[in-house]
């Protein structure tokens, strides 16, 4: 009994601490996709902010500059997004995937150029990570409470203030919001910002709160998986957050079960469990979901004829 | 001269403006005073939208002066139009489908940076505004559930509600019914009583006539007449509009009907929701024949349109064209359709007849874009597809005469001759025409109603849906009333008048 308890609460809390990046960037993704712009560079801009984060703590030993620097570094990847797709109207998934390209590349030649480790950053410790606050065992850092903040807060911005109405608007008939009176450009700018500020903290979190040190590629697709969150939360914050602890833990729980033979089916296959996520998604996609449920201006830039 | 100005709501002076190499609005000058209806008319391409985009701030001019209230201001945005107390009705609604009434209302003028205070005091507000111009409408609805008619109410009401003093309606009424119509006549008459000046753009001389104080003519982006409304009439201005006699009456000669070309026998749609869309619609269509499908738009006409064009297949009942049978088990998609010799002007031109990004002489061959002499061999023959579109904007007056030139860049009515050339001038068996003159100017719908003429007396079977009674009473030489899915009544049309179809449309008699 005691034992089952334990386990229920370790997965549970394996659960959540996976999942903190996927909810940090899928609200930041949010954002953006509800004005329009469609950020398939999630994953990019959270690799590069792990990496300044991981290296900046390192160097100056504190976490928190870590954390300065992983926002800062997503943001110029943002202003990049928003630069190719907003003011020179560029196709939006080609500037993501560019986006990915180069946080891929430029991580591992920075890394090697300055630590010499093969693109690892030197192990963190001590003030260089952010740690747990309550429950050492379950790694509960300040991160994990941003994150379960920041879906309320995506709630409460989109659906109950001026910048969220306009931010739907905007999303969905952005010749609207011009004739209203109100500026496109600006308004997706600041909605490109505000995901750009979600992934560079999910990349903090990545680097030198879950993990002690920046490895090359440890994003792992999750900058995917919390797209694949949002379109399976139909591009609503509560929903997709469930659907983000519902990654998290079939990612646990494959963890669990990586070598456990269970009777009559034999070893599980770990790779069918974490190909699940991409798997419903597509299923999703497919069918259960209407294409209708996303802003209607998504990856459309907005062209005023003059 | 000082006097006059003052008395002024907007004065324009020499506007001009050029989109590349089409001079859109030639040194344009108006003055409209206030608490007065304006009415400006003037051809398809005119320059009626571009000069009221300008004024909107949508469009910066090249040269010229605004003058708001007697005192000249600078445009750059709506923004500034908004401040000025302008406010635009455009011909394509600004409304985000999936946001409520109140969202709409109040985007742009939340009246802070939280939301529930302005939804608040928007609600009290159109409270009080549906009293006072009975525009009434549901603040909770979400305005894709809305009608057309109720939409716009929505775009007027978001004008007044920032305090406009000026309103701008760009062919408000080519979307409404004639009762919607009648409704927003109504409510422009009461606006300018309370002191608010509308300039009103408009296609249809009968409204002009009714409500406005003043008209003014413009022609090939210029100012050229202006006139009391009182001191003018529908012929007055028709021959301003297009510088030569108009005439309004078609005198057609009776249609010698030959064999049935098109045919629907018991014919049925129901959708994946199980809405009865078609139901057991009987129909015949015989060369050299006109027939008319009247009724208010949504009781099926479209849905009618795309079964006989072969875009849906029926799921009930058969269709017979130029000899082959469709039903359910037996469809046929749009292309067969056209070999067969069955041509078709869809209603929405803008979705289904044309692709606004493609050229105008690619436009000009969509559909039949296979055919010699378009295409050798699996190439296209630029050159000749070229010709052929300067051609066709040659025989059917396409403004300006531009193959290269964008279609979304044409004019509404000047996309619409464009179409019709494209599929008038192949010598169709069966015409299939929805909405042949919406949004088209006076000289055209005079031009389009001849040419449909033409085309019967050459044989053609010709079917058209028409929300315009006035058009159906004029063309078809059979009437059939469509309502709720139904054909609800035929009449000769001999023996039709407005009254009668009116009612019928109505659902409130059968004949
Ligand atoms: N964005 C654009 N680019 C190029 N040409 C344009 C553009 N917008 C309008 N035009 C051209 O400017 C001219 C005036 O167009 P406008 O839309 O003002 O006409 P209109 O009087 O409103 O006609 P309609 O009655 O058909 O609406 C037309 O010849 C049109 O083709
Ligand atoms: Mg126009």
């Amino acid at each position: 009994m005691e034992e089952t308890l334990t386990l229920v609460i370790a997965t549970l809390a394996a659960t959540l601490r996976v999942a903190t990046p996927l909810v940090l960037c899928a609200m930041g993704g949010l954002f953006s996709e509800k004005s329009g712009i469609i950020d398939v560079g999630l994953e990019g801009k959270m690799l590069m902010a792990a990496f300044f984060a991981a290296a900046t703590a390192s160097l100056t030993g504190s976490a928190w500059a870590g954390v300065g620097a992983a926002i800062l570094a997503a943001e110029v990847l943002a202003l990049l997004h928003g630069f190719a797709c907003i003011t020179h109207r560029g196709n939006q998934v080609v500037s993501g995937i560019a986006i990915n390209i180069l946080a891929m590349g430029l991580t591992v030649v920075l890394g090697a150029a300055w630590f010499g480790r093969g693109g690892q950053t030197p192990p963190l410790a001590g003030t260089e990570r952010l740690n747990p606050i309550f429950f050492p065992v379950a790694g509960d850092n300040i991160l994990v409470y941003v994150a379960l903040l920041s879906v309320p807060f995506a709630w409460w911005v989109i659906d109950r203030t001026r910048f969220g109405l306009r931010l739907r608007a905007v999303g969905e008939v952005p010749l609207a919001v011009d004739a209203a009176g109100i500026s496109v450009s600006w308004l997706r700018y600041r909605a490109v910002l505000l995901c750009g500020l979600f992934a560079g903290l999910a990349g903090a979190y990545l680097s030198i709160a879950q993990n002690a040190g920046f490895s090359r590629d440890m994003t792992a697709g999750q900058g995917f998986i919390a797209l694949a969150a949002i379109i399976f939360g139909r591009w609503r914050p509560v929903p997709a957050f469930g659907a983000c602890l519902a990654f998290g833990l079939l990612d646990a729980t494959a963890i669990r079960l990586q070598g456990v033979k269970l009777p009559g089916i034999g070893e599980v296959p770990v790779q069918l469990i974490q190909a699940l996520p991409y798997l419903l998604t597509l299923f999703l996609l497919a069918g259960f979901i209407g294409r209708t449920v996303a802003p209607k201006a998504a990856g459309v830039p907005y062209e005023k004829e003059h | 001269m000082q006097e006059l100005t003052a008395d002024a709501a907007i004065e324009l002076r020499g506007i001009d403006k050029s989109f590349g190499s089409v001079h859109a609005v030639r040194g344009a000058s108006l003055r409209v005073e206030r608490g007065s209806i304006t009415g400006i008319v003037g051809e398809n391409g005119a320059g009626k939208s571009t000069l009221m985009s300008i004024l909107y701030g949508l469009y910066r001019a090249d040269a010229g002066e605004i003058l708001i209230e007697g005192r000249p201001v600078e445009m750059a945005s709506p923004r500034d139009a908004i401040g000025h107390g302008i406010g635009m009705v455009h011909q394509h609604f600004m409304l985000v489908d999936s946001f409520t009434v109140l969202e709409n209302l109040i985007l742009g003028a939340e009246g802070g940076a939280l939301l529930a205070g302005g939804l608040a005091a928007a609600r009290t507000e159109l409270a009080r505004l549906a009293g006072e111009y009975g525009l009434a409408v549901d603040p909770d609805a979400r305005v894709a559930d809305l009608s057309v008619g109720e939409q716009q109410r929505v775009e007027i009401l978001k004008v007044l509600l920032r305090g406009a003093r000026i309103l701008i309606l760009d062919e408000p009424s080519a979307v409404l019914t004639p009762q919607e119509t009648d409704r927003l006549l109504q409510i422009l008459r009461l606006l300018r009583d309370r002191g608010v000046t509308v300039v009103l753009i408009t296609h249809k001389l009968r409204e002009i006539l009714a409500v406005t104080d003043k008209v003014i003519v413009m022609r090939r982006g210029e100012v050229v007449a202006e006139r009391r409304t009182a001191e003018t009439d529908a012929q007055d201005l028709a021959e301003l509009m297009v510088g030569r006699t108009v005439r309004f009456d078609l005198d057609k000669a009776p249609a010698r009907e030959g064999e049935t070309m098109l045919a629907a026998r018991h014919l049925s749609l129901v959708d994946g929701r199980g809405v009865r869309l078609l139901d057991d619609i009987s129909l015949e269509v015989r060369a050299g024949e006109i027939v008319g499908i009247a009724g208010v738009s949504g009781n099926g006409q479209t849905e009618l349109l795309q079964v006989l064009s072969g875009i849906r297949p029926p799921t009930g009942g058969e269709i017979e064209a130029c000899g082959r049978r469709v039903d359910a088990a037996h469809p046929v998609d749009p292309a067969e359709m056209r070999d067969l010799g069955v041509a078709h002007v869809p209603e929405d031109r803008l979705r289904q007849g044309l692709v606004p990004a493609f050229l105008a002489s690619e436009t000009s061959i969509l559909g039949y874009q296979d055919r010699e002499p378009f295409c050798h061999n699996y190439l296209m023959d630029g050159p000749a597809v070229g010709r052929y579109c300067a051609d066709l904007m040659e025989r059917f007056d396409v403004r300006p005469r531009a193959p290269g030139l964008r279609s979304s860049n044409f004019s509404g009515g000047n996309q619409q001759k464009l179409i019709l050339a494209r599929e008038m001038a192949r010598n169709p068996k069966v015409l299939l025409v929805g909405q042949p003159t919406r949004g088209v100017d006076i000289g055209a719908i005079e031009f389009i109603r001849r040419e449909l003429i033409k085309s019967r007396d050459a044989g053609c079977a010709v079917l058209v849906v028409s929300v315009e009674l006035e058009e159906i009473l004029s063309l078809a030489d059979r009437i059939l009333v469509m309502f709720g899915g139904r054909i609800v009544g035929e009449v000769a049309a001999g023996e039709a008048d407005e009254r009668m179809l009116g009612l019928m449309m109505a659902g409130a008699r059968a004949a």
